[in-house]
C-alpha cells in the first residue's frame, strides 16, 4: 500500500516536472530551473558522502569544476607544451564523449582523495577536500596554456545526441537543456537510490552509524568510503559538465567555495542521508536567491543568512526538513500502519 | 645561495605569525574537539582592527596591536560560549556545521562592514629595509617577527604555567577525568577558544601591516592553519610551532623556485605528503585507546 | 535456513574438538602497562570455552587483540590454520571470527531488520557496477538477505520487533540484537564479550538457551563473562585468567574447587555475593 503510494507521487512529480515548461513558458524562469536542477544534481552526489557515509567533502565544488573543465577541453581540443618541444595535443570531440571523460576524471579525482585522506578520516577528510579545491581552482587560474585562466573558456560546444528514430537533437537553449538536466536529475536520483538500497550502501550508513561494530561483520572501511567518494565524484562532475555545455563559457569561478557552501546548505536543509532531502533543500535555495533578488538584497546579506540559517538549522532541526516532515506525518497519521511480521517472499531456487 | 638566504629570512619572519596561527588552532581542536572554521575570519577580524584603530581612529600603532588583540580575545570568547556551548558533547561534524554557517556569515559581515576594496595600514617603521649584505628586511618585519616570538612564547608559558594552563592540559588529556578533579570545563572552553581566537587576530595584526586587508584573506588563513596543524598532529602546541616554519619555508621556496601563483597550493602539497608518509602528523601524541 | 548458508560456509568444516582457535605466547602493552602477559589457550572445535576472571584481568584485552582491533606486542593468533595477527577486524570476521562488544553496541538509527542485513555484508554477492546498473541478480540477492535476515530474527526471538528501530529497543532484546548481528556475518567461532551483563534473571536464562540453539549449530563460542551461574552452565571448559596470567584451565567443575582461582577471584566473590 505504501509502496503504491510512493510509485504514484514519484510519477505524478516527473509528469509535472515534464509538463512544467509547456504552461510555464518563461524563459528566465527556465534558466533558474536548469541551474537549480544542475545544483540538485551536485547536492545529492554531496549527500550520497555527507549523509550516507558522514563524511563531509567540503571541496565538493572541486569535483564540479573539474567536471566542468575536463568536459570543455576534451570537446573544444587542447594543445599543451609539456617539457621543452614537446607537446601534448587533443583533436576535439564529440561532447558525449567529452561528458563521459568527465565523468570518469572527476570519479578518479575522487579515488584519489579518497585513498589518501580516509587512512584518518574525519576532520582530515574535510580538510583534504577544501584543500584540494582551493589547489584546482589554482590550476584553473594558473594554467593559462590549458585553462586560459581569467580569461576563461569560451566557445564550448553544446550537446548534439543523435537518437534513432528520432534524429539528432541539439541541446541549446533553455528548453532543451531543461529536459536534458531532468534527465541527468531523475538518473543520479536512481543510481543513488539503488546504491543505498544495497550492501554497498548498507555499509555505508553501518559506517557512519557505529565503524566498530561494521567491521567486525566484516566490512571494509576505505573501500566503501572509497566507493561513495568516487561515485559522488563522478555525478558532481556530470552536473559540472552540463553546466559547462548549458551555459557554454567556464572559468575558475566555477572553483568558488561558495558553491560547496551552498551544497552543504542544500542537503543539511533538506535532510542529509535521505534522498529527498537535496531535492528539497536545493529547491529552496535554488529559488530563494531569486526572490531576494526580487527585494534588492545584497548578495553579501543573502550570504550572511545562510550562514545564520545553517546555524539555525542545525540548533533546531538537526535532522533537516524531510525528516522532520516524515515524523510529523506519523505522528499524525498515528501509529496505525504497522508492516505486517514476516513477509512471505518467494526466493527463487538457485541452479 | 644569496638568493636562497633571502628566501630563508623571510620565510622565519612568515613562520613566526604562521606558528600563531597554527597554535591557536591546534589549542582549540585538541581541547575542545572543535574544527574551527571561523579561525581564519578571526585572523581578518584582527587584520580589520587593526586598519580602524591605526587608519580611521588614529590610535598609536603598538596600542592598536594590543586592542586588536584584545577585541580577538573577546570575539572569541562570544562565539564559545553563543554557538558552541550548547553543543557540548555534539558530535565533531554537527560542530563543523555550526563553524562553517560562522564562517559564511562573519565573512559577508567583513565585506559589508569594510568593502571589497582591498587596505592598507601604515607602519610607524622607516621604509628603508635593513640591509646586511646581499640580504634585505623590511623593519617592519622584522617588528612583527620578534612580536610572534614573544606571544608563542607567552603561549607557552600560560599553558606550562598557569592554574587555566593546567587546567586546560588536563582537560586535553582526560575531560572526564578533568572534570571530576574540579575543572571547570566551561571555564577552560571559554578560555581556550578566547586564547586560540586571540592569537588568530594577533597574526592578522602583525601581518596586516605587512600585506593588504581584504575580506576573504581569512580564507587561505584557515587553510595554512589547518596545513599547519595537520603537519604538526592535531593538538600538538610544539608540532604547530614547527609546521608554521616548515610551511613557511615550502611556500617561500616553492614560490621562489616553481611559480608564485602556486605559493598558497604549498599547503595542501604539504597535507598530501603527510597524510601519505605520516597521518598522523610529525609530533602527534599516540591515540588514547579507550 | 536457506541453501545460502552452505555457500559461505568454510570448506574445511573442521572434526569437533580439534583445536580451532590457537593462541601462542599473546602478550599486550600498553604504553608501560602490561595488559596480557605471555597467554597460551587453545579453543576446541565445537565447544563454548570461557575466559573468567577479575576486572582488568586481560580478557577484554585479550578479545580485542583476537579480533584485530588492538595490535598485539608479541605473540601468535591462528584460527583454523590461518594466522590473524595483524589482520584487519573485517579481514578476521572474513575468517569467520566475529565478536559482540562489552558495551552495547548496535546500529541504533537503523531498524532491527536493517541491522541485521548489515551483518549479512560478507554473504552478499553484489557487485557495486550491478547495483548501479539495477541488474536483476542484486534483486534477487536482496531478496534472498532478507529471508536469511528474518531467519536470524526468528532464532533468537526479534522477528516481532524487525520494523522497530534499534534505539527503541529494551535493554536485554539489544543485547539479543547484537547477537542477532554477530550470527548474521555466519561466524564459525563467535566471541562474546559479557553478553549478560545488566541482564535480570530471566533474560539470563532465556540467553542460556539461546547460546544452546547456537552450538547446536556447530559454532565455537568464546565466552567473557562474570555472572558464574551462566559460566558454569555453559561452558565446556573454563580458562581463568588473573593479572594478565592464565592461572587454570579446566572444566567447570574442576575450576570452582581450583584453590588458585578461589582466592584470586571466586573468594573474594562467593564472599561478598552471600554477605
Amino acid at each position: 500500500m505504501s509502496r503504491a503510494v510512493t510509485l504514484a507521487s514519484s510519477l505524478s512529480w516527473v509528469a509535472f516536472l515534464v509538463t512544467l515548461p509547456l504552461w510555464m513558458n518563461d524563459l528566465y524562469f527556465l534558466h533558474v530551473l536548469i541551474i537549480t536542477g544542475i545544483f540538485i544534481v551536485a547536492a545529492m552526489s554531496l549527500n550520497l558522502l555527507l549523509g550516507y557515509t558522514g563524511q563531509l567533502s567540503l571541496g565538493h565544488v572541486a569535483f564540479f569544476g573539474i567536471g566542468a573543465y575536463v568536459s570543455s577541453l576534451v570537446s573544444l581540443g587542447f594543445e599543451i607544451h609539456v617539457w621543452g618541444e614537446t607537446t601534448v595535443s587533443l583533436e576535439p570531440k564529440p561532447v558525449w564523449l567529452a561528458m563521459l571523460v568527465a565523468v570518469m576524471f572527476a570519479g578518479l579525482c575522487g579515488f584519489m582523495i579518497g585513498k589518501i585522506s580516509f587512512k584518518v578520516r574525519g576532520a582530515y577528510f574535510v580538510i583534504v577536500s577544501v584543500s584540494f579545491a582551493e589547489v584546482t581552482r589554482l590550476v584553473a587560474l594558473n594554467w593559462l596554456e590549458l585553462t586560459q585562466g581569467p580569461m576563461a573558456l569560451n566557445n564550448i560546444p553544446y550537446l548534439k545526441l543523435g537518437i534513432p528514430g528520432v534524429g539528432q537533437i541539439d541541446f541549446i537553449g533553455k528548453l532543451p537543456n531543461y529536459y536534458l538536466v531532468l534527465g541527468v536529475a531523475i538518473l543520479t536520483y536512481v543510481i543513488i537510490r539503488r546504491l543505498v538500497r544495497s550492501r554497498a550502501g548498507r555499509a555505508m550508513i553501518a559506517l557512519r552509524e557505529n565503524e566498530p561494530l561494521a567491521t567486525s561483520v566484516g566490512i571494509d572501511v576505505t573501500r566503501f568510503l572509497v566507493l561513495a567518494t568516487v561515485v559522488s565524484a563522478g555525478l558532481a562532475g556530470l552536473a559540472g559538465a552540463v553546466y559547462a555545455h548549458y551555459v557554454r563559457i567556464v572559468d575558475p569561478d566555477v572553483f568558488l567555495f561558495i558553491y560547496t557552501v551552498t551544497m552543504v546548505i542544500m542537503v543539511v536543509t533538506g535532510g542529509k542521508g535521505t534522498l529527498a532531502g537535496p531535492i528539497v533543500g536545493g529547491l529552496i535555495f535554488g529559488i530563494l536567491p531569486e526572490v531576494l533578488r526580487g527585494f534588492e538584497v545584497m548578495p553579501e546579506i543573502q550570504w550572511v543568512v545562510y550562514g545564520v540559517l545553517m546555524i539555525l538549522i542545525v540548533y533546531f532541526l538537526p535532522e533537516g526538513i524531510v525528516p522532520a516532515l516524515r515524523d510529523a506525518w506519523r505522528r499524525w497519521a498515528g501509529r496505525s500502519g504497522t508492516p505486517p511480521a514476516r513477509p512471505t517472499v518467494v526466493v527463487e531456487a538457485q541452479p | 645561495m644569496d638568493q636562497f638566504l633571502q628566501h630563508a629570512l623571510n620565510a622565519m619572519i612568515l613562520g613566526g605569525t604562521y606558528a600563531l596561527l597554527g597554535i591557536g588552532l591546534t589549542l582549540i581542536f585538541g581541547i575542545m574537539r572543535v574544527v574551527n572554521f571561523t579561525h581564519g575570519e578571526l585572523y581578518a577580524f584582527g587584520a580589520y582592527m587593526m586598519y580602524m584603530w591605526v587608519m580611521l581612529i588614529g590610535a598609536n600603532f603598538m596600542v592598536s596591536i594590543v586592542l586588536a588583540i584584545a577585541l580577538g580575545v573577546a570575539l572569541g570568547a562570544v562565539i564559545e560560549i553563543v554557538l558552541l556551548r550548547r553543543l557540548r558533547g555534539a558530535d565533531i561534524d554537527t560542530t563543523m556545521l555550526v563553524m562553517i554557517g560562522a564562517w559564511i556569515a562573519m565573512q559577508n559581515i567583513e565585506q559589508l562592514a569594510w568593502s571589497g576594496v582591498a587596505k592598507s595600514i601604515n607602519s610607524p617603521f622607516p621604509s628603508a629595509p635593513l640591509v646586511m649584505g646581499a640580504i634585505s628586511v623590511s623593519w617592519t618585519r622584522l617588528f612583527v617577527f620578534a612580536v610572534a616570538v614573544v606571544l608563542i612564547a607567552a603561549t607557552n608559558v600560560l599553558i606550562q604555567r598557569t592554574r587555566l594552563g593546567k587546567a586546560m592540559r588536563a582537560t586535553f588529556q582526560d575531560r572526564e577525568a578533568a572534570a571530576l578533579m574540579g575543572v571547570r570545563i566551561d571555564t577552560v572552553h571559554t578560555a581556550t577558544f578566547a586564547l586560540g581566537s586571540g592569537l588568530a587576530a594577533a597574526a592578522g595584526a602583525l601581518l596586516g601591516p605587512v600585506f593588504v586587508v581584504y575580506p576573504t584573506i581569512g580564507d587561505l588563513a584557515s587553510l595554512k592553519a589547518f596545513a599547519i596543524v595537520i603537519l604538526g598532529g592535531l593538538g600538538s602546541i610544539p608540532g604547530a610551532t614547527i609546521g608554521g616554519f616548515i610551511l613557511a619555508f615550502m611556500e617561500e621556496l616553492g614560490a621562489g623556485y616553481i611559480s608564485s601563483g602556486y605559493r598558497d597550493a604549498m599547503g595542501f602539497l604539504l597535507i598530501i605528503l603527510i597524510l601519505l608518509f605520516k597521518p598522523t602528523g610529525l609530533f602527534a601524541r599516540k591515540e588514547r585507546i579507550g | 535456513m536457506t541453501a545460502l548458508d552452505t555457500s559461505t560456509a568454510p570448506a574445511a568444516a573442521a572434526a569437533p574438538g580439534a583445536p580451532a582457535l590457537v593462541v601462542t605466547g599473546l602478550s599486550i602493552r600498553f604504553g608501560g602497562l602490561t595488559a596480557v602477559e605471555d597467554m597460551t589457550f587453545e579453543v576446541n572445535e565445537g565447544e563454548v570455552l570461557s575466559l573468567i576472571g577479575p576486572n582488568g584481568a586481560g580478557k577484554t584485552s585479550a578479545f580485542n587483540a583476537i579480533t584485530g582491533y588492538i595490535q598485539a606486542a608479541s605473540g601468535s593468533i591462528v584460527y583454523r590454520g590461518a594466522p590473524l595477527l595483524g589482520l584487519k577486524p573485517n579481514q578476521i570476521a572474513a575468517h569467520g571470527v566475529v565478536r559482540t562488544f562489552q558495551k552495547t553496541s548496535v546500529f541504533n538509527g537503523l531498524p532491527v531488520l536493517d541491522n541485521v542485513l548489515v551483518g549479512l555484508h560478507l554473504r552478499a554477492r553484489q557487485h557495486p557496477l550491478a547495483i548501479i546498473l539495477g541488474l536483476p541478480g542484486v534483486k534477487r540477492d536482496e531478496a534472498r538477505l532478507r529471508e536469511a535476515a528474518w531467519d536470524i530474527l526468528t532464532l533468537v526471538g526479534l522477528d516481532g520487533r524487525a520494523h522497530e528501530t534499534a534505539a527503541s529497543l529494551p535493554y536485554g532484546e539489544l543485547r539479543l540484537l547484537e547477537v542477532a548481528i554477530a550470527l548474521a556475518a555466519e561466524p564459525t567461532l563467535l566471541l562474546l564479550d559479557e553478553p549478560v551483563s545488566g541482564m535480570n534473571p530471566s533474560e539470563t536464562g532465556a540467553f542460556m538457551a539461546l547460546l544452546g540453539r547456537i552450538r547446536a549449530r556447530g559454532v565455537t563460542v568464546l565466552l567473557v563473562e562474570h555472572d558464574m551461574k551462566m559460566v558454569m552452565g555453559v561452558s565446556d571448559r573454563v580458562v581463568c585468567l588473573n593479572q594478565g596470567r592464565i592461572i587454570a584451565d579446566g572444566p567447570p567443575a574442576a575450576i570452582q574447587r581450583d584453590p588458585q582461582v578461589i582466592r584470586a577471584y571466586l573468594g573474594e566473590r562467593y564472599v561478598r555475593a552471600r554477605g
